[in-house]
C-alpha cells in the first residue's frame, strides 16, 4: 500500500481499485483527485495536468472505459472500478496500434495534450472500430491542442479505423 | 578567405562546448537552443549527422544545458536551424577534420585517403582500425574553430532533407516522463504561490491561520516581502492554500484598469517613444490617398499546461531544471535576482508545454528557486495554476496598425506610411526591457526601466513584416512605442508580424478592387520578388483562383502572402471560408519556400501549427481584462480554436535551395490576412479589426 506523505488527519480506509489491470490501494481522502493519485502516489505521470477543470482534456483516463477528466474526479468514486491511463495502452517497444498511427502520422508537436488525446482515442474505437471523421472529431472535440496538430490526430485515429 | 563564423560559434568558440566523443560510440552534440514541440533537437542531429558522415542513431544532442552546452540565448524568432545549425555544421567539419588528419598522420598516409563510414576511417574501402573515437584523445578541443574546414555542398546531405521522425514523439504518445512537470524526486516539496496583483502592489495582511485551516494538510508557507509560496509534500495541500489564499489576502495599490484598456484603440495617443524608419517625409500632398486601419487585441500564449519548473538549492548550489527558451540567458537572470554569483547555479531544460513565446516557464524558475533558497537540501516543484498562467504570463501586445497610401495614376502605391502603436513585444529578463515576475514582488524591487523593442536588424517587434515586399518607390514607418502597456507584454509568435502583414494584404485587396483588378494580378503586377510570385502563383493554382465566385455571396475564397522578417521563410495562404453569423473556415492552402529544408515533414508540421494558432488567434481569442488586470483565466474565458473548427489544411513546401530559412512563425500572418480577405469576399464588407467575432460579422452585416 502507498501511504500519504503527512500524517492521516481522519480515519479512512485504504480505496481500492485497478488501473490498467493491476490492483492498487491508496490511502488517501476520498475527495483527492485521480490524478494526483495517479500521478504522485502510483508514479504514472502521463496524465497530465492542464487545467483543473474539465475544460481542455490532458487529464483524460478511462474509468470502465469510459472517457473521465481525471483532474476533477474524486478517487473515493473509483473504489471497485477499473482504471486506464496512457501507461497501460503500450510502451516504446510495444506501440498501441493508436500510437503507432500518431507516429507514422507524426501527429503531436509539444505533445502535452496527447495523452488525453490517445484516451479518448481509445475509447471510441473500442465502441466504434470504424468511426467516421465526423464522429473522430466530435469525440475529441473535448480536447483541445495548442500546437495545431488537430488535422495530424484526426488522420492517425482515421489510420486506425481504416485497419479495423 | 573564410566566411563570418556564425555568432552562436563568435559567443562559445570551444570545440568543446559543441561536441563531445562519448564512450559508447556515440556523439554529444549540444545546442543552446530547445525543443518546444517545433522538432529542433531531431532537426539539429540530421545536420550533424551528415557533416560527420555518422549514422542519425549515433548522435546525442543536449539541449540547454548551461554546464556543458553553448549560450546561444533563447530559442526564438525562427532561427535555430540557421544559427544552432550553421554553427553544428561548422563544428563537425572542422572535427572531421581534425579527426581525419590524426588518422591519416597513425596511417601515414593523406587525409584524403579516407572516407568516413557510420565514423569509422576506411582506406580504399578497407578498415584502418581508426574511427572518431580512437583520434578523439588526440584532438584538442579547446580550441575554438578555425573555420578552414568547408562543410558540404547541399548535394552531398544524406539525411538532411529527410523526413526523419521526432525523436521526442516516441516517449510523448507513451505517456512517459517526458516534461519537468513529471519529475518527482524522492523528498519533493509542491509549490504554489500566491501572486502580486501587479508590480506595486502591497501585500498588507495575510490571513495565515485561515489559509492553513483550509489546506488541511502539513504546510510551510514562504514569504518575502510581497512574494508568498506554500509548501507542502502534498500537491492538493499546497494547492489548496494558494486557491484559499486569495480570499484571505488585502492588497493595497493595486492597479485600475477600464473596459477600454482592452482595446487596441487605447493606444492610439498613449505617451509613446516615436520612431521614424525608412524614406523621408513625403513633401508632396498626396493625389490619390488612401487609408485603412487594423487592429489586434492583446493575445495570449495559453499553453496547454501551466509553467512549471523544479529547483534545489544544495551545499551553496542551485541546479534549476525549466522548460524556458534559453537556460543561459534563464542562469544570468537568475543570479542577480537571488543574490548568487552565477557560478553557483545551473540551469537545465526539460521539455514542457508549447509555449510559442515567452511565457511564465522562466518565472516559474525564479518561483521555484526562491523557494529552494530557503528551503535548502530539498528538492522544489513549483507549479503554476491554471488561472495563474493565464492571469500572470506576458501577452502578445495589442496591435493598431494604420497604413496611409498614396496611389499613382494607374492605382499602384506610390507613397506609403505604416503607423504602427504597440507596447514593447519583448520584455524578457536580460534581452528585453522586463524582468522576472518575482523580482518585482521582492523586498527590492527592480527599477523600473525603458521599453525597447527588438531593433529593425533583428526584425523588429511592432514593426515586423511592416515593410511590403511589393515594388514601392517610398516607404516610411511610424512606429508608436507605447510606454506603459496596461499589463505585461512580451514575445508571442511572429511579434507584430500578423497585425503588420493582416494590414498590407487587407490593403492589397482593398487596392485591387479601386482599380476593377483580380487581387492575386493586382499583387503580380507590383510583385519583382520572383520567390514571391512563384508562391503567389502556386497558392492561385492550389486554391483554385480562377473560379472564385462573386463577392458577397456568403462564401468567400481569399489569399496574402509575405515573408517573414523579410528575411526567412517566404509563405503564401489562401482560404476559403463560408459566413453566416460566424465564419467557418472551410480549406486553407498554404505553401512556402524555406530553402534547404532539414526535415520536410518536420517544416510542414510547423506551417500546420502556425496555420492552426493564426486561425484562432483571428477568429476567437481576446485576453479580458477586469478592473485589477487580465480576467480571462480559463479556457472558457479564452476560448481557442477546437478540432470542429479546423478545416482541411494542404501545406506544401516548394523546391527551395540555399541557405535555410526559418519556417516555426511564416504561415501565421498569411492565414490571418487570407481569412480576412476571404471573410470580405463573402460579405462583401471588410472587417478591420480581430478577431472576427460574431458581434463584429452582424454588426458589419447590420
Amino acid at each position: 500500500m502507498l501511504s500519504l506523505g503527512g500524517p492521516a488527519r481522519e480515519a479512512r480506509l485504504a480505496i481500492a481499485f485497478t488501473v490498467n489491470g493491476s490492483a492498487k490501494s491508496v490511502d488517501v481522502p476520498e475527495t483527492t483527485s485521480l490524478l494526483e493519485v495517479l500521478r504522485n502516489h502510483l508514479g504514472l505521470m502521463g496524465t497530465r495536468y492542464g487545467c483543473g477543470l474539465e475544460q481542455c482534456g490532458a487529464c483524460m483516463v478511462l474509468v470502465d472505459g469510459q472517457p473521465v477528466f481525471a483532474c476533477t474526479r474524486e478517487t473515493g468514486t473509483i473504489a471497485g472500478r477499473s482504471v486506464a491511463t496512457i501507461e497501460g495502452l503500450g510502451t516504446p517497444d510495444r506501440l498501441h496500434p493508436l500510437q503507432q498511427a500518431f507516429l507514422d502520422e507524426q501527429a503531436g508537436q509539444c505533445g502535452y495534450c496527447l495523452s488525453g488525446i490517445l484516451m479518448s482515442a481509445k475509447a471510441l474505437l473500442d465502441s466504434n472500430p470504424k468511426p467516421s471523421r465526423a464522429e473522430i472529431v466530435a469525440a475529441l472535440d473535448r480536447h483541445l491542442c495548442r500546437c495545431g496538430a488537430h488535422q495530424r490526430i484526426v488522420r492517425a485515429v482515421e489510420r486506425v479505423a481504416r485497419a479495423a | 578567405m573564410n566566411a563570418p563564423l556564425p555568432g552562436s560559434l563568435v559567443d562559445n568558440p570551444r570545440l568543446d562546448r559543441w561536441i563531445h566523443f562519448n564512450e559508447d560510440r556515440t556523439v554529444r552534440i549540444a545546442s543552446g537552443k530547445v525543443e518546444i514541440g517545433q522538432g529542433v533537437v531531431t532537426a539539429l542531429s540530421q545536420i550533424a549527422a551528415d557533416e560527420l558522415d555518422l549514422p542519425f542513431e549515433r548522435v546525442r544532442l543536449l539541449s540547454g544545458d548551461t554546464e556543458h552546452g553553448p549560450d546561444e540565448m533563447y530559442t526564438t524568432s525562427s532561427l535555430s536551424i540557421e544559427m544552432s545549425g550553421g554553427s553544428i555544421r561548422l563544428v563537425c567539419a572542422e572535427v572531421r577534420a581534425k579527426a581525419l588528419d590524426r588518422a591519416a598522420l597513425r596511417l601515414n598516409c593523406s587525409p584524403d585517403d579516407l572516407t568516413v563510414v557510420d565514423g569509422q576511417f576506411l582506406q580504399n574501402g578497407e578498415a584502418t582500425g581508426q574511427d572518431y573515437w580512437t583520434v578523439a584523445g588526440e584532438i584538442d578541443f579547446t580550441q575554438p574553430p578555425s573555420g578552414a574546414a568547408k562543410p558540404k555542398q547541399a548535394d552531398a546531405y544524406k539525411i538532411v532533407g529527410q523526413s526523419i521522425k521526432r525523436l521526442d514523439l516516441p516517449a510523448k504518445v507513451t505517456g512517459q516522463a517526458a516534461y519537468v512537470h513529471d519529475v518527482l524526486p524522492r523528498d519533493v516539496l509542491h509549490a504554489r504561490t500566491l501572486r502580486q496583483p501587479n508590480p506595486g502592489a502591497a501585500l498588507v495582511s495575510l490571513d495565515e491561520a485561515a489559509i492553513r485551516r483550509a489546506a488541511k494538510g502539513e504546510l510551510q508557507i514562504v514569504r518575502e516581502a510581497n512574494f508568498v509560496a506554500f509548501v507542502s509534500p502534498v500537491e492538493s495541500v499546497a494547492e489548496a492554500a494558494a486557491v484559499a489564499a486569495a480570499a484571505h489576502a488585502r492588497w493595497d495599490h493595486l492597479r485600475q484598469l477600464t473596459p477600454a484598456h482592452e482595446e487596441a484603440a487605447w493606444l492610439e495617443g498613449q505617451p509613446a517613444e516615436d520612431r521614424h524608419i525608412g524614406a523621408p517625409p513625403s513633401t508632396t500632398a498626396p493625389k490619390n490617398p488612401v487609408k485603412i486601419t487594423v487592429s489586434r487585441p492583446y493575445i495570449a500564449h495559453a499553453s496547454m499546461g501551466p509553467s512549471c519548473a523544479l529547483a534545489e538549492f544544495r551545499d551553496g548550489h542551485l541546479t534549476v531544471w525549466s522548460h524556458g527558451q534559453g537556460m543561459h540567458p534563464l542562469r544570468k537572470n537568475l543570479a542577480p535576482a537571488l543574490g548568487l554569483p552565477i557560478e553557483a547555479i545551473t540551469a537545465r531544460h526539460l521539455h514542457g508545454p508549447g509555449c510559442y513565446g515567452h511565457n511564465g516557464a522562466d518565472d516559474a524558475a525564479l518561483d521555484a528557486a526562491l523557494v529552494a533558497m530557503r528551503i535548502p537540501g530539498k528538492p522544489i516543484r513549483l507549479q503554476w495554476r491554471r488561472e495563474e498562467e493565464f492571469g500572470f504570463e506576458p501577452v502578445g501586445p495589442a496591435m493598431l496598425v494604420t497604413l496611409h497610401v498614396d496611389l499613382d495614376d494607374k492605382g499602384r502605391p506610390a507613397d506609403w506610411t505604416t503607423e504602427i502603436w504597440s507596447a514593447t513585444h519583448v520584455q524578457r529578463p536580460g534581452s528585453g526591457s522586463g524582468y522576472l515576475l518575482a523580482t518585482e514582488a521582492l523586498t527590492n524591487p527592480p527599477p523600473e526601466v525603458k521599453p525597447t523593442d527588438p531593433p529593425e536588424a533583428r526584425g523588429g517587434g511592432g514593426t515586423r513584416n511592416a515593410v511590403p515586399l511589393y515594388d514601392v518607390p517610398a516607404h516610411r514607418i511610424l512606429h508608436h512605442l507605447v510606454q506603459r502597456g496596461p499589463v505585461r507584454t512580451s514575445a508571442l509568435r511572429g511579434l507584430g508580424a500578423l497585425p503588420n502583414v493582416y494590414a498590407i494584404e487587407m490593403l492589397m485587396d482593398e487596392l485591387a478592387a479601386r482599380v476593377g483588378e483580380d487581387p492575386v494580378a493586382y499583387r503580380l503586377s507590383i510583385l519583382s520578388e520572383p520567390r514571391g510570385r512563384r508562391l503567389v502563383e502556386r497558392i492561385a493554382e492550389l486554391s483554385g483562383w480562377s473560379a472564385r465566385g462573386p463577392s458577397g455571396s456568403g462564401k468567400g475564397l481569399g489569399m496574402a502572402f509575405a515573408r517573414y522578417k523579410n528575411k526567412a521563410a517566404y509563405c503564401a495562404v489562401a482560404a476559403a471560408v463560408t459566413v453566416e453569423e460566424i465564419v467557418k473556415v472551410d480549406r486553407i492552402w498554404c505553401v512556402a519556400d524555406a530553402g534547404l529544408v532539414v526535415n520536410p515533414d518536420g517544416a510542414r508540421n510547423q506551417l500546420e501549427g502556425g496555420v492552426i494558432q493564426a486561425l484562432s488567434w483571428t477568429l476567437k481569442e481576446q485576453v479580458r481584462f477586469d478592473a485589477h488586470g487580465i480576467a480571462s483565466r480559463d479556457w472558457d474565458g479564452y476560448p481557442i480554436l477546437r478540432f470542429s473548427e479546423v478545416p482541411e489544411i494542404h501545406a506544401e513546401l516548394v523546391d527551395g535551395s540555399g541557405s535555410t530559412l526559418g519556417v516555426g512563425e511564416c504561415s501565421c500572418g498569411p492565414t490571418a490576412a487570407a481569412v480576412g480577405n476571404a471573410v470580405a469576399h463573402a460579405l462583401g464588407v471588410r472587417i478591420h479589426d480581430m478577431p472576427l467575432s460574431r458581434e463584429r460579422i452582424l454588426r458589419a452585416l447590420a
